[in-house]
């Protein structure tokens, strides 16, 4: 049992696919791992125990039949609760939807479903993605596997804390300033931000269109690439979909290398701020990147000090509209319906009670940066940032391959420490933000343990739109050569639960 | 305000001059919503036509129709308007139950299709040019129905029922630039455009614009400025005018009310008004104390349109002939006058009678059926000349039938009420009431011969005078014939055979 919990989603599918264990074996492994640790860690909102079930006995069905499995089938994985899931509850880590049941599924859930893939349950998150440490969930806060009173990172803590426990060898996460990568930096997890409109947000509940993107979390570079595979392709229920081939991510994964390619480091991506530990696991990376052959160069990227700023009026501004369709209405929760009360009332009453201080602020901040008067001011100057750190990329991408830099400024912060803090935590996605601004892709994974805390570090890897593959190519090359060098993955160094 | 309050018309158009702004919105007849595959059919159970999208559900998201946007271009073209190379949806923002995503999806400062012009000819043949602001297109909203009030808004009532099978039908909103130097005829202007282009919209065929049933809805914005001022005054909106006679009495009702206003010395308030039908009145609706603010921002889940341009010469190459020019033409060709042309396309004649000349009918006997004792039935009946159950397959067949000299309009008559009493072509008619052999001239002119022969003695009293005498033949003929002829016809036939006439 406890090895079944170990094993990569590659090694799963591969043993399943072999008979050597069955579909429902893994799943119940894995059931069995979080009854026995998530009281503590908290990284689900629902377990969905029946369901995952039936779908590994399905598993096993088609295998006995002799039907062909696909690469992934059978295996765990644990959905963050923003994408619907039908008959199952989807809360978005909030008040407003508590006990609404989706009538349908997400396109990625059905993509999953369609892939054999075992659908454990929906994962804690920071209400409607909006935070860096999964604490704004209406539903509790989720513990940093590598020291329960650190937070996990946000907006997908459930997700990254759900692998760093072991109760999923795979997570979906959504990343609209960080929220895949930051997670899965601060708990020693691998997660990609694909290319934005590469996996359908068609059933992902919006925070805000034009930056959120769903990708892969997982413990391995591989498994991330093979999750990425079942769930990126054009969707023709998001208009934003890209309609053109996923780029070949697996075999990326499956040959990873940097000999002659050509990196960039950002002088914007250090500086105050940044934790000793973080930079010198940094510099040490580096160092790497250049000892497996890859040339380093350095780039100046102005408007990235910017981004921050920007990000904070553009997202804010979509989510205020929204948000908007909580209005008690037709399903979620209903405040104040005692009959004596207008619609307009128990609207009021219901978004009152049921978002939470953080959403409140955004919504209140992205309706005052719309606002007529002030549109151009905020909202208009922030899309022409926008316009300036996507040149500042493409000027960036003429001269290197791909870009690395720091995930996140620090490692897991203690729960609580910067609750009172919105700008300590906004700081948070300072090197996560640019990439979603932009619109191209960008990985994190670990590269080492911070010498002062112990905790593990991230590196960020981006690659310009559409060349999601460069991140495996290179992500894979870092992977192996830190594994050798560390003598094991780097989350068995983390205590056990 | 009462009525008696009101400044008579003439008295303020004396002094002002009248500046109307006309917003409507028309319902796309696409099988699909604009955002969703949902069906858009009128009158089906409530809420049954409704999907994660159109009901706003979290995770939702929208494609745009592309029937809709060729429709929009269509009317774009027709509209004389130039079209957008690249445009983009927009949210507006604001709160209404029902609309399910609190925003409705439309478009903001990049329209579809702007700057047109649509001529229009009023009652006497002058032809009125009304300058086209834009078209752009947007999703309709829900329906609510308000229980429980007096007044039918949501005002007062008690609940109110959500029915989201509106939600999201496709709807092109036209804006026209201000109309201005209509002076006194300015209503009647605007119940000529808003004609006109529901004229339009039908022979484009993107919507049946049928105002009745809210396919077509018009805002009638109106202000007044003294004579010989440039600066407008301030206006008012009078919401959802649906029918073309209203909109003529809500702006005509709006000029007196306004002068009123200002002739004793207050100020319009810029407000929306409702309009009342019973009264041709309009009372106070929604204070505008300032500009509403929509939040508009460019709509994020969609990406913009871009109207591929040799598509669009491609529309432009297929649009029908505009109906004005058409109206023009045909009645040249039918040889009528502007008053009686106008009376067959406010009867709503002129594709009956088209259709009715296409099938072999001449120009004044199609036009004759419909506007005569087709249009008396249907005005008895209370419905529309076309929803009438005779085909102009079949009035043709009757003029026919007339021109060949089987039926006499009398019995013309009949046949046609044959028709619409559901016994039916017109020639099962004829069959069924025994109104062949009256037709049948040679048939019944032999048996008229026979009856004269064999009663020579009574026919020679007919020639030398006494036609009360014709009685007597008659009935012979009609004996032969076992009383399936028309008498009077027969005795007409007597006494042409023996050269008397009465």
């Amino acid at each position: 049992m406890a090895d079944l919990i170990k094993l990569t989603a590659a090694e799963i599918a591969a043993k399943i696919a072999s008979g050597e264990v069955t579909a429902v074996e893994v799943t119940e492994a894995h059931l069995a791992r979080i009854d026995a640790v998530d009281e503590k860690v908290h990284a689900f909102l629902h377990v969905d125990r029946e369901g995952a079930l039936a779908q590994a006995r399905a598993v096993d069905a088609k295998r006995e039949r002799g039907e062909k499995l696909g690469p992934l089938a059978g295996v765990p994985l644990a959905l963050k609760d923003i994408f619907t899931t039908k008959g199952v509850p989807t809360t978005v880590g909030s008040k407003i939807l508590e006990g609404w049941i989706p009538p349908y599924d997400a396109t990625l859930t059905k993509r999953l479903k369609d892939a054999d893939v075992v659908i454990l349950g929906k994962t804690n998150m920071d209400e409607f993605a909006m935070g860096s440490s999964t604490e704004n969930s209406a539903y509790g806060p989720t513990g940093n596997p590598w020291d329960l009173t650190k937070i996990p990172g946000g907006s997908g803590g459930g997700s990254s804390a759900a692998l760093a426990a072991y109760e999923a060898p795979l997570a979906i996460g959504t990343d609209t300033g960080g929220s895949i990568r930051q997670p899965a930096a601060v708990t020693g997890t691998v997660g990609v931000k694909p290319t934005y409109g590469a996996v359908s947000r068609f059933g992902m509940v919006a925070f805000s269109s034009s930056l959120d993107q769903g990708g892969p979390c997982a413990r391995t570079v591989l498994d991330a690439a093979l999750l990425h595979e079942v769930i990126a392709g054009h969707d023709p229920l998001d208009s934003t979909s890209i309609d053109a081939p996923v780029p070949p991510v697996v075999e990326a994964a499956r040959s990873g290398s940097v000999d002659g390619m050509r990196i960039g480091i950002v002088k914007q991506f250090r500086g105050e701020g940044y934790q000793a530990g973080v930079i010198q696991r940094f510099d040490e990376s580096v160092e790497l990147l250049k000892e497996l052959g890859a040339e380093i160069v350095e780039l100046d990227c102005p408007s990235f000090d910017l981004a921050l700023a920007a990000y904070y009026l553009i997202a804010p501004s979509e989510c205020s509209s929204n948000l908007a369709r909580f209005d008690a209405m037709r399903y979620g929760l209903r405040v104040g319906d005692d009959g004596t009360k207008s619609a307009e009332e128990v609207t009021a009453l219901t978004r009152e009670a049921g978002f939470g201080p953080e959403v409140k602020r955004r919504v209140m901040l992205g309706t005052y940066a719309l606002s007529s008067g002030y549109y151009d001011a905020y909202y208009g100057s922030a899309q022409k940032v926008r316009t300036l750190i996507t040149r500042d990329f493409e000027a960036a991408f003429e001269q290197v391959d791909v870009i690395v830099s720091p995930t996140t400024p620090t490692t897991a912060f203690a729960i609580g420490e910067r609750a009172d803090d919105p700008m300590a935590m906004y700081l948070a996605d300072l090197c996560t933000i640019p990439t979603n601004l932009a619109g191209n892709a960008a990985m994190s994974l670990p590269c080492g343990l911070a010498p002062e805390d112990g905790l593990p570090v991230g590196l960020q890897i981006i690659a310009p739109a559409l060349k999601d593959d460069r991140l495996y190519k290179v992500g894979a090359a870092v992977e192996a050569a830190f594994t050798e060098r560390w003598g094991h993955p780097i989350l068995e160094e983390a205590p056990s639960l | 305000m009462t009525v008696t309050d009101l400044v008579s018309y003439e008295d303020a158009l004396a002094t002002y001059e009248p500046v109307m702004g006309l917003e409507v919105h028309v319902e796309l007849g696409t099988k699909t919503k604009m955002f969703c595959g949902c069906a858009t059919e009128l009158g089906a159970e409530p809420n049954s036509q409704t999907c994660p999208t159109c009901l706003g559900l979290p995770g939702s998201l929208p494609v745009v129709n592309g029937i809709a946007v060729e429709s929009a271009v269509k009317i774009g073209l027709a509209l004389h308007c130039e079209i957008a190379e690249w445009c983009r949806f927009a949210r507006k923002n604001y709160f209404y139950p029902d609309m399910p995503k609190n925003f409705q999806t439309s478009q903001y400062d990049e329209p579809i299709a702007f700057n047109g012009y649509l001529d229009v000819q009023l009652e006497d043949g002058e032809v009125f040019r009304v300058e086209i602001e834009r078209a752009h297109m947007e999703e309709d909203t829900g329906k609510s129905t308000h229980v429980g009030g007096a007044t039918g808004r949501i005002h007062g009532a008690q609940h109110s029922l959500l029915d989201y099978n509106r939600a999201g039908i496709p709807l092109i909103e036209i804006v026209t630039k201000p109309i201005t130097g209509a002076g006194e005829r300015a209503p009647e202007v605007a119940k000529a455009y808003v004609a006109e282009l529901r004229e339009l919209i039908k022979a484009l065929g993107v919507s049946e614009a049928r105002m009745e049933m809210g396919q077509m809805r018009c805002d009638v914005n109106l202000s007044l400025m003294p004579h010989g001022s440039e600066k407008f005054g301030t206006r008012s909106e009078t919401k959802n005018v649906n029918s073309l006679r209203s909109v003529e009495r809500a702006a005509r009702f709006e000029i007196m009310r306004h002068a009123a206003v200002l002739s004793s010395g207050g100020t319009i308030v810029q407000e929306t008004r409702h309009f009342h039908e019973e009264d041709g009145s309009t009372t106070s609706g929604r204070i505008k104390e300032e500009a509403e603010d929509y939040r508009y921002f460019p709509e994020p889940d969609l990406v913009p349109v871009a109207p591929a341009r040799a598509w669009v010469e491609e529309l432009r190459t297929g649009l029908p002939e505009l109906p004005r020019l058409r109206r023009n033409r045909l009645r040249e060709e039918w040889g009528v006058s502007a008053h009686d042309m106008q009376s067959i396309l406010n009867a709503g004649a002129v594709d009956l009678i088209v259709a009715t000349i296409e099938a072999g009918a001449d120009a004044a006997s199609a036009r004759k059926w419909w506007m005569g004792e087709l249009s008396r039935r249907a005005n008895e009946d209370g419905v529309d000349l076309a929803a009438l159950p005779i085909t102009a397959e079949q009035v043709a067949r009757v003029c026919a039938l007339v021109a060949e000299g089987s039926l006499n309009d009398k019995l013309a008559r009949q046949v046609i009420e044959g028709v619409l009493a559901g016994e039916g072509a017109p020639d099962e008619v004829v069959e069924k009431r025994g109104l062949k052999v009256v037709s049948d001239e040679g048939a019944l002119g032999t048996a008229v011969d026979e009856a004269i022969a064999a009663n020579a003695a009574i026919a020679d009293k007919i020639r030398g005078g006494k036609v009360a005498a014709a009685g007597a033949l008659v009935g012979a003929v009609m004996k032969a014939t076992r009383g399936q002829a028309d008498a009077a016809r027969v005795r007409e036939l007597i006494l042409e055979r023996l050269g008397v006439t009465e």
